[in-house]
């Protein structure tokens, strides 16, 4: 434990897992509200939409993480100039950002339309059958329902983001994998221990996190 | 119905049998054999394990399977004075960030990689050497105006994480912006486009990068050095025998004209004139 006594690499730990955080937490928010959007669009009766969708979830899914990170650098940046900061960590944060939420929006549709199919047919009937209008009928009826049904899929999706989170640190952010990179550089005699500890801190973070959304699953169920 | 399980389990037990067949074949893996070191290593193996970079032109780039360059060329002398052919090499690809580990570990015998000797990392490992002295400096556009470090403050910097340029960036201007990648290749179009105003690191590394077709004119090395980087063989840091060993064969090579020859197949292309190898240079292997 002698490498993080000293304050520096305390430091670079510290910060390198405030970046996972900060990118999770952003990357969900994004994910969740485009991921939802997808999902209306593959079930909604307008061709164009479900094409869209089904077009989204198909690019975005069977395309490696690191290949869209990358090209979010060097395509989005590098080459079509754009630029979201003038600080060079928060741009490179924000184009990881870009990256992780549009990869991870797919998983998120396909979670959330696995949840519509939960809902019993009867009751899109039930709500077209009072005049409510397709929107109404998502917003009101299927969509709270569908919700209850995927926190715990969500939740997987979730702790999947903050590990993937660590593929930014290719572009050039020093997050916490680029961190311990670092450190084993310069203390290759404690592989093992600097390897534990940032395992060990993913896993502090992920697990309650699991445990948490498998109890909220819980307590959302629809008891059928 | 009952016959389809028969057949199944009989096809997959055929399959793991199959498999099993076809199992290791003892590779010990490489590495040096316990604290003989690399002078016993080579004597009853005849082969050496060699780090060196895939991504530098003219030091040491990878082509297929083929590692061409100076670095590779030094490579080839060092075992060959051990009494390793170059077929017998199994070379490596380091990049800054492993060079160390990968020693310590064993799994490299011997780095070649453009690898600067310093304080701290001679707490780790043992430098045979200096076969080469470059110093730090910066690519930039071929119209660029940068004029040399001290001008960098607010500017965008390219370099390898954990590598020596990229440390001494951090510490001696810290006002430069840092980019830092696994390799310098990708700052390359970076600089290219605009988004980095200078690349950073060994000047010779540099004009290798100036010199790739690709890039032809485009990209200047400013040509004002601000460090000295002795280039070292790194090796076991108690392999003091092997040390002293690689050094004599540097100074060999120093006086037969091997040195040289290295020189002119690869970086001396450029048409920059072989450097002398100073042979007073030398480490001391860690003696005190």
């Amino acid at each position: 434990m002698h490498v993080f006594a000293d304050p520096t690499n305390f430091d670079a730990y510290v910060s390198g897992f405030l970046w996972i955080l900060k990118l999770t937490g952003a990357s969900a928010v994004f994910a969740l509200v485009l991921g939802v959007l997808l999902a209306a669009f593959r079930v909604s009766p307008v061709p164009v939409l479900r094409g869209f969708g089904a077009a989204w979830v198909n690019i975005f899914r069977n395309t490696p993480l690191t290949l869209i990170v990358f090209f979010c650098f060097f395509g989005l940046y590098s080459t079509l100039g754009l630029r979201l900061s003038d600080d060079l960590d928060r741009n490179n944060y924000w184009l990881g950002v870009i990256g992780l939420s549009v990869y991870t929006a797919a998983f998120v549709c396909e979670a959330v339309r696995s949840g519509v199919n939960t809902v019993p047919a009867g009751q899109a009937e039930a709500a077209r059958a009072i005049g409510l209008t397709f929107f109404q009928t998502l917003r009101i009826v299927i969509l709270p329902q569908a919700g209850r049904a995927v926190v715990a899929p969500l939740g997987s999706v979730l702790i999947a983001l903050c590990k993937n989170a660590t593929i930014v640190g290719t572009i050039g952010l020093i997050e916490a994998s680029s961190v311990m990179k670092d450190l084993l550089n310069s203390n290759g005699d404690a592989v093992i221990p600097i390897f534990a500890v940032f395992a060990g801190t993913f896993a502090a973070i992920l697990i309650p996190t699991g445990y948490f959304f498998g109890w909220l699953a819980n307590r959302l169920a629809v008891k059928r | 119905m009952r016959m389809k399980r028969v057949a199944a389990v009989a096809a997959a037990a055929t399959l793991a049998l199959g498999m099993s067949a076809c199992g290791g074949d003892g590779d010990s893996g490489s590495g040096s054999g316990g604290g003989k070191g690399i002078v016993g290593k080579a004597q009853s193996q005849k082969k050496l394990v060699i780090g060196v970079k895939a991504d530098q032109p003219g030091l040491g780039l990878q082509t297929g399977s083929n590692y061409e360059g100076f670095d590779v060329e030094i490579a080839k002398i060092v075992a060959k004075g051990l009494g390793v052919d170059a077929n017998n090499i199994e070379w490596k690809t380091t990049v800054s960030a492993n060079r160390e580990p990968f020693i310590q570990q064993g799994t490299v015998d011997l780095v070649v990689a453009t690898y600067t000797i310093n304080d701290e990392r001679k707490q780790k490992i043992n430098f045979a050497g200096p076969y080469f002295i470059a110093g730090q400096d910066l690519l930039v556009k071929a119209d660029s105006t940068l004029a040399g470090p001290e001008a960098l403050d607010g500017k965008t910097v390219c370099s390898v994480t954990g590598s020596t340029p990229a440390k001494r960036i951090q510490t001696e201007h810290p006002k430069a912006k840092l980019q830092q990648f696994d390799s310098y290749s990708k700052c390359l179009p970076l600089l290219e486009n605009g988004q980095v105003d200078a690349v950073t690191t060994d000047d010779i590394i540099l004009a290798g990068y100036a010199a790739q077709s690709q890039y032809a004119g485009k990209f200047k090395v400013v040509g004002k050095p601000f460090s000295t980087e002795p280039y070292g063989i790194g090796l076991k840091k108690d392999d003091k025998a092997g040390c002293e060993k690689v050094n004599e064969i540097l100074k060999a090579a120093a006086s037969d004209g091997s040195y040289k020859t290295a020189w002119d197949t690869t970086l001396g292309k450029s048409g920059k004139a072989a450097p002398e190898l100073d042979t007073t240079k030398l480490t001391n292997c860690g003696s005190v």
